[in-house]
């Protein structure tokens, strides 16, 4: 990625000496009144990402508002905020055990599976991004391979590969199943900012005579501090938005709160405003980080390539 | 960046290999050896070759569910990119404008799957909706329960809700790479609006729409949770993708040999696609 950013520097400089020698030809606030004249710079730019935004936020607005009323407000009328706010249903989520310890256990199997596929992919990405070995390419691409898999082809193999190892219902099980996908996008991420990093500080970090664990702990990891951020956090992620497998692999004691939501609704008939209230907090490790990650956001889904 | 050949790198890369081979190998394989055997329980296996393969080659279920789940890709595909250039051409470059729209149009990209089908069944209900409730209210016959038109609307609309902001921020991620001095050049030649898109904004986002359309397409092509939150895969069969196809036979009626051939049918598709994605990034990276 490194030549990448040097190439469009160098574009950059290129065209920019350029435009200084037209612009010297035009007066600064000349220069300034038609870029301002550039569609996206007018003074109605805030209509389409404003726009889009209140629709992306309506569905939202919607299930929060759902959480704060009572059963008996949702189902007798439509009321566009709620008119008797009751924090009943987040008191049940947080009481009632098969509630909280789906929480518990999504959380549980996430960080474990998040510390197991960072932890690995680390000195993978290393291997992939300064040296060539033997199937390397064959490698990285059937890692993709796996990372673009149906969850839907691996369920049943899973279910019957935990069973004879008598892991079914356990956290492991499900931190393991899903390094299936978070491994291959923890290395090709980390590959992404490791390659950005200039090969001399390694050169120069051996003549210094650091041994390669030492140079990787102190030197090499904080250098690419944001993109472990980065690849813990989508690691996080997708593991923390998977429903398929997680559900599949557990029955009662790892049983995720995804899987929890579901099988109440179907059981205890539609008690609409528990469940509104277990989503919004399904959304709020997204919410806390989302800030930290804001820039690097396309790169995580874009598996490291923007 | 040149690298230099050095085999001992297989020592760095052995945990993830032998984790993979784990997660992925095994399994793999004993789906392999389900397609080609049938069983009647008591774990008693015979050969059976490959009949299971031409069953399914020659079932209408799986190939309704192949054309449903195209035509779906194809759909959302023709929403969400057009839709996020746009947005992204009218994102604000610069000011307190941009950290505000990053984060609140990445929120969707950060809701559990089941979660999103939650929303949207919920919102497009007409008892207890506000999409569904207000819909109806001004005269559109709408239940997306009992409709199969009205189905597929709503698990576009929340496709497109979902995904449309991943588009978004990875054009916008190729279009703030452009240097000023391009636009200014272009204002100076006295290009119109067009072309600077035509000629400037769409070459410098080409790499990224790639990766966008290509990440948008294998995603939807095995979307599972959110729809079967919402539909379940009906009413009839009418939203039943391929996924949620699979897990009925493999999980629900637990199929094996039909569910396996169709588990590998459908890896083959997805790994052409990989391939047309990977061959895409090496030449980008060959490029520089």
């Amino acid at each position: 990625m490194a030549g990448a950013n040097e190439r469009t520097e160098r574009n950059a400089m290129n065209g920019s000496a350029a435009a200084e020698g037209l612009a010297s030809s035009l007066s600064q606030s000349e220069l300034d009144k038609r870029m301002r004249r550039r569609g996206e710079e007018s003074r109605w730019w805030w209509i389409v990402p404003t726009l889009y935004i209140i629709v992306l936020l309506l569905p939202i607005y919607w299930l929060i508002n759902m959480s704060f009323k009572t059963n008996a407000e949702i189902v007798n009328s439509l009321t566009l905020y709620p008119h008797a706010p009751t924090l009943a249903n987040y008191y049940t989520i947080f009481t009632e055990k098969v509630w909280y310890s789906g929480y518990i256990n999504s959380i549980t199997y996430v960080v474990m599976n998040m510390v197991i596929s960072v932890s690995v992919a680390l000195p993978a990405a290393y291997a992939f991004s300064r040296y060539r070995f033997l199937g390397d390419k064959h490698l990285f691409f059937w890692l993709l391979t796996n990372r673009m898999a149906p969850p839907a082809v691996f369920a049943l193999p899973f279910f019957q590969l935990y069973s004879a190892f008598g892991l079914i219902d356990t956290h492991i099980a499900v931190a393991l199943a899903h390094c299936l996908f978070n491994v291959p996008l923890a290395v090709w991420i980390l590959e992404g900012f490791m390659s950005g990093v200039p090969k001399e500080i390694d050169e120069t970090a051996y003549i210094d005579g650091y041994s390669f664990p030492r140079f990787f702990v102190k030197i090499f990891m904080p250098l690419i501090a944001s993109g472990i951020g980065v690849a813990c956090f989508f690691c996080f992620m997708f593991s923390w938005v998977e429903l398929l497998i997680a559900r599949t692999l557990t029955t009662t004691d790892a049983k995720p709160i995804a899987a929890t939501m579901t099988r109440t609704v179907s059981a205890s008939g539609m008690d609409w405003g528990l469940l509104a209230a277990a989503g919004v907090l399904t959304l709020i490790p997204g919410a806390l980080v989302i800030w930290f990650v804001r820039n690097y956001i396309a790169k995580g889904f874009a598996l490291g390539r923007v | 960046m040149d690298k230099t050949w050095n085999n001992k790198a297989w020592f760095l890369v052995l945990p993830v290999l032998v984790l993979v081979a784990f997660t992925a190998v095994i399994p793999l394989m004993t789906v392999v050896n389900y397609s080609v055997q049938d069983t009647f329980g008591n774990n008693v296996f015979t050969w059976a070759g490959t009949e299971w393969f031409e069953d399914l080659l020659s079932s209408g279920r799986f190939w309704e569910a192949m054309v449903r789940n195209l035509i779906f890709s194809f759909i959302i595909l023709a929403i969400e990119v057009p839709l996020g250039i746009f947005i992204a051409l009218n994102m604000p470059k610069k000011g307190w404008g941009v950290p505000v729209c990053l984060v609140l149009m990445s929120l969707p990209l950060l809701i559990p799957w089941n979660v999103v089908g939650t929303i949207w069944q919920v919102f497009g209900r007409n008892d207890i909706g506000l999409l569904g409730y207000y819909l109806n209210a001004i005269g559109i016959d709408y239940n997306y329960v009992q409709d199969p038109f009205d189905a597929w609307v709503t698990i576009i609309v929340m496709d497109v809700w979902h995904w449309t902001s991943l588009v978004v921020l990875l054009c916008y991620a190729g279009l703030v790479s452009i240097p000023d001095a391009f636009y200014q050049a272009a204002k100076i030649d006295g290009a119109s609006r067009w072309a600077v898109f035509r000629y400037i904004q769409l070459p410098k986002m080409q790499r990224v729409l790639l990766i966008a359309v290509l990440l948008r397409f294998m995603d939807s092509f095995m979307i599972y949770t959110e729809p079967f939150v919402v539909t379940g895969g009906g009413p009839g069969n009418s939203t039943t993708f391929l996924s949620i196809d699979l897990v009925k036979t493999a999980l629900g009626q637990f199929d094996l040999g039909p569910a396996a051939a169709m588990s590998l049918v459908y890896f083959l598709i997805i790994l052409l696609l990989s391939w047309v994605f990977y061959t895409v990034m090496t030449n980008y990276d060959a490029e520089r």
